[in-house]
């Protein structure tokens, strides 16, 4: 495990050397923050719109007590959407998504020797192919986040309409009242460790792919394994930092 | 010139490489040969710097290579071109940025000059107009030549080719050979081909080392092979009949 772990920092160390041409580097950026970022709007808001929909159908459930205003859905939807299930259900589902493609995508790279051919050429390899990738994760993850809070909050708005549990309006108003500004900063430090995780981790797998086709699928799965294990765990020490 | 001291190269318990030393100069056709797991491409990717000999030296022009770090390098690693046994071109690239690639990191050259050149590179491996094709849509051996355009679009002094005619049909693998050999004379290239093809060694092998067991067993040319009395190297040259039957003839 130290092994793996030494080999990871030397790993990114190396990514992030001053690159030979940034022309060359910024156009490599570019393409993976629309391959990362529009590459994967769909599948966020979908999911958004899903979690954001039955978040507030489930509280609704739970809060049947007269005591308690209907207001509050609305609120325990927000903070809940903001703090765990837009960052930390959409970085599980990049993890998929964009893990294993980078995982993938590098450990072909690997065993069909075009990353031995960068490195006759000259170039720094892992500079070129991770540096624009984990580049990408930090800007493109957090956007994504905040689209998939809003997304999320309008299908808690849908399943309000649609259901009728909690009235349009005082779901509104439980958006609104008692809002604390920290859990944004708590939901934007999140989805930049995640993108981090993310991009790096299986990065890291791609690189060191051994064999053939075989081991490039094996490295897929165990980069979206370690990154899923990494987010949930950052997501704990990240709250109970920040909180 | 490139020249090789006491290459050792272990991996584990396993000592592929066992004190090579050889001299390649340019114009030649270097052909390392040998049967499969002689080592003859780990011999080669220690001369590149792909692995780290255990022990030994390589010489590029003088320049001791091995003692050098990534930085010390680059400058000679821009002098060098290589041509990979499955091509190894970018699959995300078309073949015209595949060539222009090295163009675009280290030199700086205007985009219609890089161009020209992709353009000059592609016909002289008989590929003009492919210029948009990505190599998914390429065969072998229009895969091999793109890989030679690529190696050729800084002018490289050195040469390096890992098994150019596999997976190719007899009369591609004539075309790849001859290509090889056209540019080796034409850029006046220290050219280094690990082959195990019989056609490849008889037809352009200027200088041929035989690996065998991870030792140099035997030196010499295409000319000298046919009349050698070295049993393994005889036994790995002319192992069927066909070659046995074009030796008595020799």
């Amino acid at each position: 495990m130290f092994y793996h772990f030494g080999r990871y920092l030397l790993l990114i160390r190396l990514s992030f050397k001053r690159p030979e041409n940034f022309k060359v580097y910024w156009d490599e950026v570019m393409r993976e923050m629309v391959s990362i970022g529009i590459g994967s709007l769909g599948i966020i808001s979908i999911i958004s719109v899903f979690i954001g929909a039955v978040a507030t159908i489930q509280t609704a459930f739970q809060l049947v007590s007269d005591f308690i205003p209907k207001s509050i859905v609305g609120g325990i939807t927000r903070d809940s959407t903001i703090l765990e299930f837009s960052p930390t259900i959409s970085a599980l589902v990049l993890a998929g998504r964009v893990g294993s493609s980078i995982a993938s995508e590098i450990g072909t790279m690997r065993v069909t020797e075009q990353i031995d051919a960068l490195e006759i050429m000259g170039v720094n390899a892992p500079g070129y192919l991770i540096a624009p990738k984990v580049i990408s994760g930090l800007t493109m993850i957090p956007l994504l986040n905040i689209i998939s809070i809003g997304l999320g909050l309008i299908g808690g708005y849908i399943a309000c309409a649609a259901s009728g549990d909690v009235s349009t309006a005082d779901y509104i108003r439980g958006l609104t009242d008692g809002f604390n500004p920290l859990i944004i900063q708590v939901t934007i430090v999140k989805s930049i460790f995640f993108g981090f995780i993310i991009t790096s981790i299986c990065a890291y797998q791609g690189f060191y792919t051994s064999g053939g086709a075989l081991e490039v699928g094996q490295s897929a799965t165990k980069g979206v394994v370690y990154s899923c294990i990494m987010i949930l765990f950052a997501d704990l020490i990240i709250s109970r930092v920040m909180l | 010139m490139i020249e090789i001291k006491d290459i050792y190269k272990t991996f584990g318990e396993n000592e592929v490489l066992k004190g090579i030393s050889a001299e390649f100069k340019p114009g030649k056709n270097n052909l390392i040969i040998g049967g499969s797991g002689s080592g003859k491409t780990t011999l080669l990717k220690c001369i590149v710097g792909l692995h780290e000999p255990t022990k030994g030296q390589v010489f590029f022009d003088g320049e001791n290579f091995t003692d050098m770090n990534f930085e010390q390098r680059v400058p000679v690693r821009k002098h060098i071109g290589m041509l990979f046994q499955n091509s190894a071109l970018f699959d995300s690239m078309t073949v015209e940025q595949n060539i222009i690639f090295p163009l675009n990191l280290f030199t700086d050259m205007s985009k219609s000059e890089k161009l020209d050149r992709a353009n000059f590179c592609l016909k002289r491996v008989n590929l003009e107009g492919k210029n948009k094709l990505f190599p998914a849509e390429l065969s072998g051996g229009m895969k091999k030549r793109v890989g030679i355009a690529r190696a050729i679009s800084m002018e490289p002094k050195y040469l390096f080719v890992d098994e150019p005619n596999s997976g190719l049909d007899p009369q591609t693998s004539l075309v790849i050979d001859d290509l090889i050999n056209e540019i080796t004379q034409e850029y006046n290239t220290t050219t280094i081909i690990v082959t195990h093809d019989m056609n490849s060694v008889m037809g352009i092998g200027d200088h041929i080392i035989f690996l065998y067991q991870g030792k140099k067993w035997w030196e010499g040319s295409n000319k000298e092979i046919a009349h050698t009395e070295n049993k393994e190297l005889n036994d790995f040259v002319f192992a069927s009949k066909f070659t046995q039957a074009a030796r008595e003839k020799l």
